[in-house]
């Protein structure tokens, strides 16, 4: 399991992350078909697969905000399917989180939006709380908008809000659904540059789920391909690009 | 052997009431899990204490002007009506006693709870609704912050105890602008007109109307946060969710009117 960070020993470590004959299914129809995976500390890697091949649910899941048919999923060692709702928000706490649409709440303003956790979560004071809001805000770039509403921004600048919100708790690990998706190539490249940045400097573990080829391999130490509910391969991104398999190719045919 | 034509009719016909019945009951099934998940959240902490405030606030500044527009209107429209049967049956000096017994009884709570079902229902069902379709409620939920606690038991709580005090607003505006109407017909005073419709109120005439209200906020917040928390597939689902939180709202007060004015009488006649 290849680290990009040398200090990063992930074989000394439990994985932050370790998904075991996962499945999951929505009525008739079939999202996730007994699929394992795991994602070493300091690690990043990525879900790549077409649209509506239950890689966002695989998030959802990790996180415990829908609930797995059969199979296991273990966050920093704690199975989150066997914990109560008060164990899961421990464990939730040191997980952030980036949705495909940022998520952030309408009626607040940025500078709410990223302190509402800390305002529950922390011991921290009101000035404390507002400076660390600051902080994050200028960390991705946003310190300029802290009064604005969510609506008043473009896409990315809300997945640099929502960013920001993520990193509140000071996670150990990010799940990024979709960082680049519904955004122009240069900011995608700004989001994937400040994603990098974020790991470089926190060691973070990661999950990203993502179609954009270009992103993935910028991002990731490790990539999965998912076709039809299960992993089709699992490598680095050269190993995907050496693959033989049609849908391997068909799917890197842009890159 | 083929079936008839007549048989196939009939066999759809039981299949699609068979399928109603099942969402029927399959809804209040949901209606009944989500109101215990709604009751272990209310005596659970934390106690989201500063939205409840600012729910409470909203509710109550939003849906005063309208409350108390409806009640002046209801005041206005009992007078003109009464007045003219009364006067047929000679009965004119009863006109005080039944605007006021009229509204603090039935017309100012059903009226308040009618106007607040518009209002807020609508704006919650809508609000959660949003939220729900946009992954606001999963980004809560992600950040370990119950969406129960914070969304639901706030807004509930708020229509519950915000609706007993607008019914006292729309009760005064509409005795208010009752004796307004009848003064323009035949000129009484105010003190003289309260003095005549109060005469032969007591606490059981009008504590268990206006509190009776609690129920009517309750069933606002309960089917509006239901509506809204479990709305799906974008802006229609937003809209339905909107939509089905006035309608179903306004039926349920309807509905538990009639029980509670029977209970009503039963405990405090």
């Amino acid at each position: 399991m290849p680290s990009r960070d040398a200090k990063v020993d992930t074989k000394k470590n439990t994985p932050p992350v370790r998904v075991e004959s996962l499945s999951k299914s929505f009525g008739k129809q079939v999202v996730l078909k007994r699929i394992s995976l795991e994602v070493g500390l300091g690690e990043t890697l990525s879900v790549l697969g077409r649209s509506g091949t239950g890689k966002s649910v695989l998030l959802k899941l990790i996180i415990g905000l829908h609930k797995p048919d059969s199979g296991s999923i273990r966050v920093n060692g704690r199975d989150v399917t066997k914990l109560t709702l008060k164990e899961l928000n421990e464990v939730r706490k040191k997980v952030g989180f980036l949705f495909q649409q940022a998520a952030l709440y309408d009626s607040l303003t940025i500078e709410e939006n990223v302190g509402f956790p800390l305002r529950r979560h922390s011991n921290l004071s009101g000035e404390q709380s507002r400076k660390r809001v600051r902080d994050l805000l200028a960390s991705v770039g946003m310190e300029k908008d802290a009064h604005k509403l969510p609506g008043e921004l473009s896409g990315g600048m809300q997945k640099r809000v929502g960013l920001a919100r993520a990193l509140a708790l000071e996670p150990d690990i990010l799940l990024f659904d979709e960082p680049t998706a519904g955004l122009d190539p240069i900011t995608a490249a700004e989001i994937d540059d400040l994603i990098l940045r974020l790991q470089k400097e926190r060691h973070m573990t990661s999950v990203v789920v993502t179609h954009d080829i270009h992103s993935a391999r910028a991002v990731s130490d490790r990539v999965a391909l998912m076709r039809d509910g299960q992993f089709l391969i699992e490598g680095t991104f050269e190993d995907l690009q050496k693959s033989r398999d049609p849908f391997v190719v068909q799917f890197l045919g842009g890159s | 052997m083929p079936y008839s034509e007549a048989q196939v009719d009939q066999t759809r016909t039981l299949d699609a009431i068979g399928t109603w019945l099942w969402k029927f009951f399959e809804w209040f099934g949901d209606l009944a899990l989500f109101c215990g998940r709604l009751a272990r959240s209310a005596v659970t902490p934390p106690y989201e204490i500063r939205e409840f405030i600012h729910q409470f606030d909203e509710l109550g500044s939003k849906s005063l002007p309208l409350v108390a527009l409806a009640g002046a209107a209801t005041g206005i429209v009992l007078t003109l009506s009464t007045r003219d049967s009364l006067i047929r049956f000679g009965a004119k000096s009863f006109l005080p006693a039944v605007v006021i017994f009229s509204i603090i009884k039935e017309s100012g709570p059903i009226i308040t709870a009618l106007v607040v079902s518009g209002r807020a229902a609508a704006g919650i069902g809508a609000e959660l609704g949003a939220m729900k379709v946009t992954e606001q409620i999963d980004a809560m939920e992600a950040s370990a912050v119950n969406p129960f606690n914070f969304l639901v038991a706030t807004r509930v709580l708020a229509c519950m105890l915000m609706l007993p005090l607008l019914t006292l607003v729309a009760d005064f505006f509409g005795i208010l602008m009752g004796w307004a109407a009848n003064t323009a017909a035949e000129p009484i005073s105010l003190q003289l007109f309260i003095h005549a419709g109060f005469k032969n109120v007591t606490f059981n005439d009008f504590l268990p109307p206006t509190l009776k209200t609690i129920v009517f906020g309750l069933l606002i917040g309960v089917i509006s946060c239901f509506q809204g928390m479990n709305a799906r597939g974008g802006t229609q689902g937003v809209e339905r969710a909107a939509t089905n939180s006035v309608v179903l709202a306004s039926l349920f007060i309807i509905l538990a009117d009639v029980l509670l004015v029977r209970l009503i009488l039963v405990f405090f006649s």
